[in-house]
């Protein structure tokens, strides 16, 4: 998440403070922001296989799946 | 990604552009942090050794484990590239990975390897056992903290000892079927920790000037031409047994024995022609780095077909 997406409420005092700051912040570039969609669309594509391989593999092993011996 | 996006400086000077601007890496960016073609070696080799191992596995948790195995590698990868970058930024070979070019941030590839690595290690535990996960676990410890950050910058035998972390993946296969080990997967160690040496050194011969730049203590620049040439050829003859040995220990049949002793009888000629050639010539060095590529694919290929396809059908059937 770039500077300039950060919610309100943990900005720096010093940010807040500096109203040219506060107006603009960090504006991203276009390259900046395909750029981020990009990692975000990965990340939410890494999850979601991540949600998908437990739930195969509980159905491969059965409810047990957590329970292996050390 | 957050908080190392803030410009968390872990290392270096390279970290300290890190504030300056939002990230520009993109997904390909992370990807190459994690050496695909490294990674692609990883999963073959433990495929293999996932393959011959005696047992039953689901293909669905086969697939796991080599999913497990392949991002352990690619975290190592990552925090590989991480340690390495002011080094990497030095050496042509390596000066266009994401960091030293700027397009990943330190501190972005340290977090990316580690949330790799911690996944993957607790993943493979969960979903198939934990003698398997352990063993990745210590594979991306030792490439991580004793090759990377204590041996590479420090011996020569940096890539001798090291290489033990690329042999770790057959064992790393077999473990996931059985939850042990056996004489025939530390054969496979043995196989990929010998033939580490004279791949490398044959490298290292063409790049010495690459390495001796940036301060890496490889063989070529500390004992010099003559002498890592030697080497290589030694540690190819004691590489040639090794790739026999299966087949001499009865793990294997005649196409494996027939395949290891021709691919070793080329691996031994071409270390002779390394010890004769004479600097500048890189000619011989060059085929046997490129051959020894091809020797170590066809030996476990050959290994695949012989015991492990067999068995992956009756599994996929079962």
């Amino acid at each position: 998440m770039g500077r300039a997406d950060r919610p309100f409420g943990i900005v720096s005092i010093g940010a807040v403070m500096s109203d040219q700051r506060d107006d603009d912040g960090i504006v991203l570039t276009e390259a900046q922001k395909r750029a981020r969609r990009s990692r975000s669309i990965a990340i939410a594509l890494a999850l979601a296989a991540l949600v998908i391989l437990f739930y195969v593999m509980t159905l491969v092993k059965g409810p047990g799946v957590l329970i292996r011996p050390i | 990604m957050s908080l190392v996006s803030e410009g968390t400086d872990f290392r270096g000077p390279l970290a300290a552009s890190a504030l300056a601007e939002p990230s520009l890496a993109t997904v390909g960016d992370y990807v190459a942090l994690m050496k695909p073609r490294v990674m692609s070696l990883v999963v073959f080799t433990a495929l293999v050794g996932l393959a011959v191992a005696p047992g039953s596995l689901h293909p669905i948790t086969a697939f796991t484990a080599l999913l497990c195995i392949a991002v352990g590698a690619g975290a190592a990868g990552a925090l590989n590239m991480w340690y390495d970058a002011d080094v990497d930024a030095m050496m042509t070979r390596t000066s266009r990975r994401p960091v030293p070019m700027g397009r990943v941030r330190p501190g972005e590839a340290l977090a990316f390897g580690l949330t790799l690595a911690g996944f993957a290690v607790v993943t493979l535990g969960l979903l198939v056992n934990w003698f398997a996960a352990a063993l990745l676990a210590f594979t991306i410890f030792f490439y991580v903290v004793i090759y990377t950050v204590w041996l590479k910058r420090s011996t020569p035998q940096n890539i001798v000892i090291g290489g033990a972390a690329g042999a770790f993946p057959p064992m790393i296969g077999w473990a996931a079927v059985t939850g042990s080990l056996s004489l025939e997967p530390v054969l496979l160690f043995l196989i990929i920790f010998f033939w580490t040496p004279p791949h490398f050194w044959a490298l290292a011969l063409y790049r010495a000037d690459d390495y001796a730049r940036a301060g890496i203590p490889m063989l070529p620049v500390v004992s010099g031409d003559r002498s890592t040439r030697r080497q290589i050829l030694l540690y190819t003859a004691l590489l040639v047994p090794l790739g026999l040995a299966p087949w001499l220990f009865g793990y294997t049949g005649a196409l494996y024995g027939a395949t290891a002793i021709a691919a070793g009888a080329i691996m031994l000629g071409l270390g002779c022609q390394v010890l004769r050639e004479r600097l500048p010539a890189e000619r011989a060095s060059r085929n046997l780095f490129a051959f020894s590529v091809l020797y170590l694919f066809l030996l476990f290929a050959v290994l695949l077909v012989e015991r492990g396809w067999g068995g992956l059908i009756v599994r996929l059937a079962s």
